[in-house]
This record gives C-alpha cells, sequence and structure tokens, in this order.
C-alpha cells in the first residue's frame, strides 16, 4: 500500500481552550485522550495539516504564567516550558553563563519561529534532530513534569523515548525546565550541519559542555543529535577530553567515538555516511570552542 | 554598472522611475488571484490520485456529491476526448486524467462546496478503484528494455513510428566530422553529467477564480504568464469557443515558465458551470510541489577537443531529458543551447524521455542550464589543462555574428564577447581570491522568442496616456512599457499609465514567457505610438491649415515651419474639433530576437570536513541589448543567478521508489534564503539588437544559465573536485571530496 | 458549527470576527477581516509570507490558531504608511526596485520593520538572517537588502 502524504483533505473540527492554571490543563488533559497541548504550535499545525495527529481539544498552554517566562538565583533558572526561544536568546545573563544552550535555542528555525519555538514544545515534539535537545542533555537540564498524579521532575534525557515519543502519560506535559548553575570555568557550545544557513532541520547537531583547569580538561559532556533515534551520549568523547588539553590526538579520538557512537539512517536530509563523519567533524569544533569559552 | 556600445542618447528609456503598479505592492493592495472572492463563491478541491502510475477503474462520486455543502463534483468522463496527435492532448489529459493516471497527485476528480472545510472533506469521500502498475522513474528505467510504457498515448515525435514508447522524441544536430576532430585533438574531456528535477519555486501557489453565468458563458481571474492562453487551452479542453471565456489576470506572484501551462482553469469552469456558482481554487504548496512543473532532469555524456593552441574544434553529446508524463521538448531546447563556441565539429544527439513524474513545465531557459553545465565544466577543464585563462579560452572560441549555432542558422549580431570582457575588466576578477578560496568562471545564453503581441495607446484628452497590453507583468514590464512609450512619444513615462487589460480588451498577446515582452510587447507599444504621432502630426496640420509634410515631430511636440510647437496636450484639447479621439492599436507577430549572453563569476569557500559551500562573491554580466529600466534588468540578472544557485546547490526532487515525491514542502525543498546569498553584483552590457526600435533584448532567462556551471567550476578551483552531478550538497561535495582523497 | 468570537486590535483598530477553533489566524485575517495582504505561500512557516507582528513580535500567521489572537494587537503592513506618508521601508523598496512580483513584499517589511525597530542600524549579515525566514524567488535578496540599509539611513537622519 503506498504512502498516500497527499494534503490534508479531511480537516478536522478541533476546539481551542486556553486554561489559565496547570491544574485546569491537566484537567483538560485528563478528561480528552485526544486532547493536545502545545505552545508555539510550529511542528503542531505542520503535522496537522498532513494528516497526524487529529487532536480533539488544543490545549494553549502560553496563558498559564508559570509556563512563560524565566527567573533566577543564584545562577539556577527556571525557564518556564512555553517560553519562547527569542527571550533566551536575548537574555544577555542567560547567553553568558550557558551560550551553547542558548545558541541552540536560537537555531530553532527564523525569527518568525523564534517567537513561537519552545524547550517545551522542541523537545516533546521529540524530533531526532530538534536543536535544543543535546544542549539541554549536555547541561543536565531537568523537566518539572505535571499530571494527575501531581508533579515530577526528571532529567531532560529520560523524556524522549523515540521519533515522535515521549514518556509522558497522556495527562502529562512540562511545565518548566530547571537549569544549575553550571560551574566555574564550564562552558559549552552547540554545532549543527545545515545544507543552508537557516530554515533547514539539523542533519548533523552537537553539543558540548567542558569545564577547564588552565588548559586541561576536568569534565566533559559530549551530544549527539540527529545521528540516531534520540540524542546520544559520547562517554568514549567525554572520556577522551578528560584529562586532555584538546590536542589533535585527543580531538581525533573524539571525532572517532562521535562518529562511532551515532545510529544514524538514510533520509533526504542526509546519508549515514555523512551523518557519521559531521559527527566527528561537529563533536571536536563544539569541544574546541566550548574550551575556549570556558576559559575566557 | 553598465557598458555601453554607441548607444544612443535616450530621454526617458534608461532611467530608473518607480514603477506605476509600485505603490500598491508595497501597501497590500495589489491584488493577486487568491486575493479575489466573488459572492457565493464555493470552494474547489482536487482529488488526486495516491498512484504514481495506475489504470482506473472507475470512480464513484455519490457519497461525495451527497455531503453537506457540496454542490458539483466533476471527473474525466465530463471533459471531450481529444486526439492524441494534437497539441491540446497532453494539456487535456494532464489537467485531469481520463483512464490512466500518470503520477502521483495526477487529478482524477474534482469537488465544490460553499466551504474549503466541506470540500476537503467530499474530496476524501470520492471513491477511485486503480488497477496500480509499476511506475518509471528515471531516464535510465523510461528506455530499458521491456519498461513499463508510462504513457500510452506517447509515440517518438520526429521518427514517424508507431509503437507505444517511453521515448517522446529524437533529434540528431551534426555538422563537421567529429571522428576527425578527436583524432586530431591534442586534449579530450570525456564527462558524464547528471541534474535532478527543480520546481521554479513561485511564492504564489496556482490559483483562480471563476464565474460561469447561465449563459455558459465563463469569466476566469487566474494567476498566469499568459491570459490569452489560459483562454485558448481552457477552450481547448473543454471544446468550447473562445468567445465563451473571458480572462481577467491577476498580478501573478512568480512564474519563472512554470506558470506558462494551466491547471486549475478547466476545472474550476466545468465545476462552476455543472453549479451555477463561482468557484474559487487554490494550491496548497503540496500540490504545487508534488504536481505541477518542474524543469527536467537530464543526464548529458559529453565529449569536448581541443587543440593545443586553445581552440575548442569538436563537440558531441548525448543528451536525455526526462519530460515527465507526457511528451515535450525539453531534449531538443538543450541540444539548442550547447553552441557558444564555433565548435567546427558538433555532433549532438537528443532524447526525451516520459516517465510517472509530474509533466515537466518551462522553467527559465528551459533546458539550457543543464546542457551549459556540462558545456562549460568541460571548456573549463581543458582550460586548465592547457594551462589558459578561463575568459581566454573562451573569448578564443566565442561565437559571433554570422557563426552557426547548433541548429544551423547563423547567429545575428550578439554581445558574447562583450560579456566576457565585461567580467575579465571587473572589479572582482581583478581583485585577489581570497584565502583558501576557489574562483569559476562559466556563461551561457537563451535565444529568446518574438511572437505574438498586442497594444493600444489612448491619448486622454489632457495629454496624458493610457498604454493597454495584455503582457501579465511578471518583472516590471509595466514601467518598461510606459518607458518606451515616453521615449517615442515625447512624453513623461509619469503621466503614462500603463496596464495589462483582460482578454476582452486587448488584441492576442502571447504568454510572457520567452523573454519577450519587453522586446516584442514593447514593439508593439512603439508601433502604436508612432502610429499615433502620425495622427497627431495630421491634427496639427489641421490645426495649423499646412500640409502634413511639413510637420515634423520632435520631443513630445509637433513642429511646423514659421509657428510655435504644438505640444501632445494641445493637440489633444483640440482632438474632438480635429477628428476625434486619438487612439492606436499596433500588432504584430515580432520577428528578430536576439539572445542575450551573460558571463558570471563567483568565489567560493568549500568547508572540506563538512561539504559546505558558501559563496563569497558573485558578479553576473549580461547582455541586455538595451536596458530600458535597469533596476528590473538588473532584477533579472539577480533573479536568474539565484535560482541558478539554488539549482545548483541544494534543490532537487526526492522520490521514494513508488514514485511519492518526500521533500514537498519549502522545508525540504531547500530554495535559497536570505543569509545563503552575497550581495548579486551586476553588470549591464548593451550590445544593442538592431531588430528592435530601442535595441532590447530579452533578459528574462538567461542569468539562469551560468550559475550551475560557474559555481561547479569555483568548486573545481577550491578544491579540486570535479563535479558532474547535481545538486551540489554538502554530502554530494563531501562525498567527492572523500573520494578524491 | 460553533465559532468563537475574537476580539482584537489589527494596526490600531479594534475589530472582532468569528472564527472555527482551528482556523488559522493566516485564514482568518484573509477571509473574516479581508486582510488580504497576508499572503499564503506554503502553510508551514517555511516562507514568512503570511508574516505579521503579535504584540510587536514577528510572526508566522498561518502558524496560529485564530482564538490565539485574543487580545492581542496584529500589525500587518498596512499600518507601516502613516496617513499619506508611507514608511521609510515602503518608500526605499520603491525607490531601490526591491520588489518584482510582490507576492513576498508585505511580509518582507513588516520583518524589515520589525528589524529596523528592535536594530536601528543592522550589518548586512544581521538584516540578512533577520529575514531568512521570508522567502523570494524574484530577486535574490540583494536589493531587498539594499533597500533595508537605505531605510535604515532614512530613518537614522529623521532622529
Amino acid at each position: 500500500m503506498p504512502r498516500t502524504a497527499l494534503p490534508r483533505t479531511r480537516f478536522p473540527r478541533m476546539k481551542y481552550a486556553a486554561p489559565s492554571s496547570v491544574d485546569e490543563a491537566v484537567g483538560l488533559l485528563a478528561g480528552d485522550a485526544d486532547a493536545r497541548v502545545f505552545a508555539g504550535a510550529t511542528d503542531l499545525i505542520p503535522q496537522i495539516r498532513s494528516g497526524r495527529p487529529e487532536p480533539s481539544v488544543l490545549v494553549d498552554l502560553k496563558n498559564i504564567d508559570r509556563l512563560v517566562g524565566t527567573s533566577e538565583s543564584g545562577g539556577n533558572w527556571t525557564v518556564g516550558a512555553a517560553t519562547p526561544t527569542s527571550t533566551l536568546t536575548a537574555d544577555v545573563s542567560f547567553t553568558d553563563a550557558f551560550p551553547g544552550l542558548s545558541e541552540a535555542s536560537g537555531l530553532i528555525g527564523s525569527d518568525q519561529i523564534q517567537n513561537r519555538s519552545s524547550w517545551g514544545g522542541n523537545l516533546c515534539n521529540a524530533s531526532p534532530a530538534a536543536d535544543s535537545v543535546p544542549a539541554l542533555v549536555a547541561n543536565d537540564v531537568r523537566a518539572v513534569v505535571a499530571g494527575s498524579n501531581g508533579e515530577r521532575t526528571i532529567p531532560v534525557a529520560d523524556v524522549v523515548t523515540g521519533p515522535g515519543q515521549t514518556s509522558l502519560a497522556d495527562d502529562e506535559f512540562i511545565v518548566e525546565f530547571e537549569v544549575d548553575a553550571p560551574a566555574a570555568n564550564t562552558s559549552d557550545a552547540y554545532l549543527r550541519l545545515i545544507p543552508r544557513t537557516e530554515m533547514d532541520i539539523a542533519v548533523v547537531g552537537a553539543a558540548v559542555r567542558v569545564t577547564m583547569d588552565g588548559d586541561t580538561c576536568t569534565a566533559a559532556s559530549v551530544v549527539l543529535g540527529a545521528v540516531a533515534p534520540t540524542v546520544v551520549r559520547v562517554p568514549d568523547a567525554e572520556a577522551a577530553l578528560v584529562g586532555s588539553t584538546l590536542d589533535d590526538a585527543a580531538l581525533a579520538a573524539v571525532a572517532d567515538a562521535a562518529s562511532a557512537a551515532c545510529n544514524p539512517i538514510d533520509d533526504k536530509r542526509g546519508t549515514i555516511e555523512y551523518r557519521r563523519q559531521v559527527a566527528g567533524v561537529l563533536a571536536k569544533r563544539a569541544a574546541v570552542i566550548a574550551a575556549e569559552r570556558a576559559n575566557s | 554598472m553598465t557598458a555601453t556600445e554607441n548607444r544612443p542618447t535616450y530621454k526617458y528609456v534608461g532611467t530608473r522611475p518607480i514603477r506605476h503598479d509600485g505603490l500598491e505592492k508595497v501597501t497590500g493592495k495589489a491584488r493577486f488571484a487568491a486575493d479575489l472572492n466573488l459572492t457565493g463563491q464555493l470552494r474547489g478541491v482536487m482529488v488526486r490520485s495516491p498512484h504514481a502510475h495506475a489504470r482506473i477503474k472507475s470512480i464513484d462520486t455519490s457519497a461525495a456529491e451527497a455531503m453537506p455543502g457540496v454542490k458539483s463534483v466533476t471527473t474525466g468522463a465530463d471533459f471531450p476526448d481529444i486526439d492524441p496527435a494534437m497539441p491540446a492532448y497532453d494539456e487535456s489529459i494532464n489537467v485531469i486524467a481520463r483512464d490512466e493516471v500518470l503520477y502521483h497527485g495526477h487529478v482524477v476528480a474534482a469537488v465544490a462546496a460553499t466551504t474549503l472545510s466541506e470540500a476537503r472533506a467530499a474530496a476524501a469521500a470520492v471513491k477511485v478503484d486503480y488497477d496500480v502498475l509499476d511506475p518509471i522513474l528515471s531516464i535510465e528505467g523510461a528506455l530499458e528494455d521491456g519498461a513499463t510504457i508510462s504513457n500510452k498515448s506517447t509515440r517518438t515525435l520526429f521518427l514517424g513510428q508507431d509503437d507505444e514508447t517511453n521515448l517522446a522524441s529524437m533529434a540528431p544536430f551534426g555538422r563537421g566530422d567529429v571522428e576527425a576532430g578527436f583524432a586530431e585533438a591534442d586534449v579530450v574531456v570525456e564527462r558524464f553529467f547528471t541534474t535532478k528535477a527543480v520546481h521554479q519555486g513561485y511564492i504564489e501557489p496556482h490559483a483562480c477564480v471563476v464565474d460561469v453565468g447561465q449563459d455558459g458563458k465563463a469569466s476566469i481571474w487566474a494567476s498566469s504568464q499568459g491570459h490569452f492562453a489560459v483562454r485558448s487551452k481552457t477552450a481547448d479542453i473543454l471544446g468550447w469557443g473562445t468567445d465563451k471565456i473571458k480572462v481577467t489576470p491577476a498580478e501573478i506572484g512568480g512564474g519563472f515558465g512554470g506558470k506558462t501551462t494551466i491547471y486549475l482553469e478547466p476545472i474550476a469552469v466545468k465545476l462552476s458551470q455543472k453549479a451555477s456558482r463561482p468557484v474559487k481554487m487554490v494550491m496548497t504548496r503540496e500540490e504545487v510541489l508534488r504536481a505541477t512543473g518542474p524543469a527536467p532532469a537530464a543526464e548529458i555524456a559529453i565529449k569536448v577537443g581541443a587543440k593545443n593552441d586553445g581552440e575548442l574544434t569538436t563537440i558531441q553529446s548525448t543528451m536525455k531529458y526526462s519530460n515527465g508524463s507526457a511528451k515535450g521538448y525539453a531534449a531538443m531546447l538543450g541540444a539548442m543551447s550547447t553552441a557558444s563556441y564555433k565548435f567546427p565539429n558538433l555532433d549532438i544527439q537528443t532524447f526525451g524521455t516520459v516517465d510517472n513524474t509530474p509533466k515537466s513545465a518551462a522553467y527559465r531557459a528551459p533546458s539550457a542550464p543543464q546542457a551549459a553545465f556540462a558545456v562549460e565544466s568541460c571548456v573549463d577543464e581543458i582550460a586548465k589543462i592547457l594551462g589558459m585563462d578561463p575568459i581566454e579560452i573562451r573569448l578564443q572560441n566565442a561565437v559571433i555574428e554570422g557563426d552557426i549555432t547548433a541548429m544551423g542558422a547563423p547567429h545575428p549580431k550578439i554581445g558574447f564577447i562583450e560579456t566576457m570582457t565585461a567580467i575579465k575588466d571587473s572589479e572582482h576578477y581583478n581583485s585577489p581570491v581570497p584565502e583558501g578560496a576557489g574562483r569559476g568562471f562559466g556563461t551561457g545564453f537563451w535565444f529568446n522568442i518574438g511572437e505574438q503581441s498586442s497594444a493600444t495607446v489612448n491619448l486622454n484628452e489632457d495629454g496624458t496616456a493610457t498604454v493597454i497590453t495584455g503582457s501579465p507583468d511578471i518583472g516590471g514590464s509595466r514601467a518598461s512599457m510606459a518607458l518606451m512609450a515616453a521615449e517615442t512619444l515625447g512624453l513623461d513615462p509619469m503621466r503614462i499609465t500603463p496596464i495589462i487589460a483582460d482578454t476582452e480588451s486587448v488584441g492576442f498577446t502571447d504568454i510572457t514567457e520567452g523573454s519577450r515582452a519587453t522586446f516584442a510587447t514593447g514593439m508593439a507599444v512603439t508601433n502604436a505610438c508612432n502610429e499615433l504621432i502620425e495622427q497627431m502630426k495630421a491634427r496639427a496640420a489641421t490645426m495649423r491649415g499646412v500640409d502634413i509634410e511639413t510637420v515634423d515631430w520632435l520631443d513630445g511636440a509637433a513642429i511646423v515651419d514659421g509657428h510655435d510647437p504644438l505640444t501632445i496636450a494641445e493637440i489633444t484639447g483640440q482632438a474632438k474639433q480635429t477628428g476625434g479621439p486619438l487612439t492606436s492599436t499596433a500588432s504584430l507577430n515580432a520577428a528578430g530576437a536576439g539572445p542575450s549572453f551573460a558571463a558570471h563569476l563567483a568565489d567560493v569557500a568549500v568547508d572540506e570536513e563538512t561539504g559546505v559551500v558558501t559563496i563569497l562573491r558573485y558578479t553576473a554580466a549580461q547582455d541586455a541589448g538595451t536596458a530600458i529600466h535597469p533596476s528590473y534588468v538588473e532584477g533579472q540578472m539577480q533573479g536568474g543567478s539565484a535560482q541558478g544557485i539554488g539549482w545548483a546547490l541544494n534543490e532537487e526532487y526526492i522520490y521514494s521508489d513508488d514514485g511519492v515525491m518526500e521533500n514537498a514542502s519549502f522545508l525540504d525543498y531547500r530554495m535559497p534564503v536570505a543569509s545563503d546569498l552575497p550581495m548579486l553584483e551586476t553588470i549591464i552590457v548593451e550590445v544593442p539588437n538592431p531588430s528592435h526600435p530601442y535595441g532590447v533584448r530579452g533578459v528574462g532567462e538567461t542569468g539562469i544559465v551560468p550559475p550551475i556551471n560557474t559555481i561547479a567550476n569555483a568548486i573545481h578551483s577550491a578544491t579540486g573536485v570535479r563535479m558532474t552531478d547535481l545538486p551540489m550538497s554538502p554530502p554530494n561535495v563531501l562525498k567527492a571530496i572523500n573520494e578524491q582523497k | 458549527m460553533s465559532r468563537t468570537h475574537v476580539n482584537c486590535t489589527v494596526n490600531g483598530d479594534e475589530v472582532d470576527f468569528l472564527a472555527s477553533d482551528d482556523t488559522s489566524l493566516l485564514d482568518a485575517l484573509r477571509d473574516e477581516l479581508g486582510l488580504t495582504s497576508v499572503k499564503e505561500g506554503c502553510g508551514t512557516g517555511d516562507c514568512g509570507a503570511c508574516s505579521i507582528t503579535v504584540d510587536g513580535k514577528l510572526n508566522c500567521s498561518c502558524l496560529m490558531f485564530a482564538p490565539e489572537a485574543e487580545g492581542k494587537s496584529i500589525g500587518t503592513v498596512e499600518g507601516l504608511a502613516d496617513g499619506d506618508q508611507l514608511h521609510p521601508l515602503q518608500t526605499s523598496f520603491l525607490e531601490g526596485a526591491a520588489l518584482q512580483c510582490g507576492i513576498c513584499t508585505p511580509g518582507v517589511l513588516v520583518a524589515a520593520k520589525v528589524l529596523l525597530d528592535e536594530n536601528p542600524s543592522p550589518t548586512e549579515t544581521e538584516i540578512r538572517y533577520a529575514l531568512a525566514g521570508n522567502l523570494c524567488r524574484c530577486t535574490g535578496y540583494d536589493k531587498i537588502i539594499h533597500a533595508v540599509q537605505e531605510a535604515a539611513v532614512t530613518i537614522g537622519a529623521g532622529k
């Protein structure tokens, strides 16, 4: 049976709801298995247009105060799950503390998209190529999840379970994210490969966070995106960085480890060979940038 | 920046007034077809084939007809059969399938309902029973022994054979003796080039609003490059007289050749007729990408021979182009584009195939970019082998007036050498290549056409003028019409109103294509203005009581010896008394279209670890003959450059094994965005076309021909890698770099 | 069929309209309010022809549901001119021939205005990335970039 992939010929009649509290939103989700939350809808609307999903209720999270906006205390940040990423990239102190996470967030599309895209949406849409996710994981960000059973906090890495799949229950959604202050001499970077200069889905994404002691790396997180069904943490690349001065041999080892950790597919955006090779290139380049930032 | 040659001094031609239709476009008032609404209108939606190749066993529309809001339904059964030998046959089948669907997305039925969502729901309820067949999805597949026949009506043009085939056309071009030529050559380069289908990429999807009255007459508002063609094609497909169809052109949001054919109008007319209600149809972007255009994929085997002194002596090539679902002229046009150089020995064999992808449509200089990719890459290689400058080798071999084209006719006066010289003298060429970058030079041309145009010029009582033409304005041609009229009459262009009239209000005019509007319609406008001048001279003679032989015309006034000049306003002020309103119409089948040659220069940086190509600097030189409105000539050059760059680097149709386009959105059909390009420097060269009153050469198409080969040559210069397959996207470039190591 | 009553401001005017909940704001602006300057080029947020401002922020109206406009201040190209005075961007686009077919122009002008409001002296690169969400197929962007630079100078001189 060939895939039809024809333009949407049935337009579902969906209802719109704009709850003003977390509890109200949970209630809407709990009451209807086909209810869907959204923030910016930048993925949801194109998906509805192409046939899947067909929600019954569109639950707009942006009127819930807790979900929009950021707060910072002692260098620890709380970011509302529906906060537009343009808010983050415009925040100088956030960008100073987490330059890689900021630049990853800022790469989710054009300026138009940036005023709508959010960490909650980018994460829970669960595209293997999402730009913010490798940087969220590299920074050990946590997600605060609300549902009928109350709230729970989980590492971001535990949210996405596969392409388009999350570990959240039908009545759950992410309320906010917690980002801990980085240790001293710690910084991060995110690089991605796209064919044009903008407006593309990542073919490869690489987020690296390092802690430096002078020239020597003392801690590292290396996370790849768009090269496997979910983001991939690369312990071998991290091991190659820790204790090194990021010399050529260490970086070559980082690249090799990153390439080896990939489990990519051939698709309309890139081939397996291409993704493997470029994952290595971006991982080592991102490591160098992160190290320079950590020491400045 | 303009290079000129004995250029006459014009008062208005060559200036840059604000275009007459500009204000409405920057204030949002301009009305494109999808912006129009008629009272009581229905929305029409197509039912499209989910298979790339299938026989239609039956169509059951009963469920759809019973759904809420549905007022009419149509299938191929509503459309007359046309003899496959007739030109209208292919277009008719493409508009709506009869017994065979030929590509994924081919229209099989349509529904009109009171709202779009009702129409979509009803379209989904149309039941079509298919016998699925194997699709042909490549040129190679089309030509294989025993291949499934993709379109049962296809017979090979020019061969006179009667068998069904996927080979739609064959044409040979030749002169001299290629065997001897290669034997005597000092250097021979042999390569195989492939290109993928690409879409014209206009930002405005196809749209129309149609109203068929109870008198059986259709009024159509359409987004089109040629509303007379919409009328005639709709008439042919429906079997109606042209007197029953009136077409008004809406503003058009880009066409580039892709809107020289029709998709919606005959269907909308039929739905409107059956419902006795107006019908509006607007394509979605997915429909545009899946089921319209594109420009053909090509496979070109080529061999070029040269002497050590740089003479290009011999070219041999087999060019295969896919026409998509129905025969076209893609292959022949490609062959016509090969002889920019004298090549005493030439052998070009062209093959056009059909397959189960959408029927290809024109796209700026159809088939020339693919052919030029092959020829110019080989010339570049030969230059490198011989240690010659890439411009010098081309200057040495460039065609000039009288040299024979690939088809055998001589070139008229052309500016190929002047255009290449403009690059050679340019600041870009004479600046050092940036560190680590590569520099590439490439060229291209297009023949341009004349064809039929009509124009009416009316003088108003106060001496202002209206210029009425039938050429949809796809790039600023209204302004050029006003400038040519202004120059001819001696009247300020801002006192001239250029309009584009519907099919009932202006004489027949061929499609805006082939870079013909400024050339042919401009000629008609100029002729009408010249005739008006004769009328005004006669009126002046009457007003002064002299013989007309004693009246001259200069700078917008009638000059009579011994009298004060009579201005246009003075003459029109007395029009009633001297014989009545002053108006003139001219029409022609324009001859003498002048080819426009272009030469481009690009500096590129290639990231050899990722294959990403960045264009650092880009310059385009092109011969416009005379640039009537230089800003819009530059605009055509820049637009063509950007499209060619997109074609070179990232654009391609990606098909699944069952013939479904996998990248039918602007997310994955990757056209250049603002941050992908540098400034596109332009040099307008003016070698006037002797056949046009103002020396005009069409400029719209040529600009897309050089970029692919220019960038391929630049990538070679940067990396030593010769790219022979498009697109030169990062994965493809990196693979080529890896293979070279 | 039930529809939601939406109240918002468009180019400074208080307006209201009815729309089905799942109608895009793009379709509501065009079909209910007759604001046909906002164009559908793709419907998926990839071309920017539907660009509007929402409380001063640049958005693709095709990626918003109509009810989301409730209480918001929407801006389109119709709001650029001030009576009989064109905005400097509109003037520079006309004088610089920064449009050909004109279908992308309303969206580009809206995006360019947002840019200049936030960044009065942008570099060429900043302009290009700010307009990366607005596809133009006719111009190759060159004259558009020049026109934005011109307008920036004009606006700066006017202060």
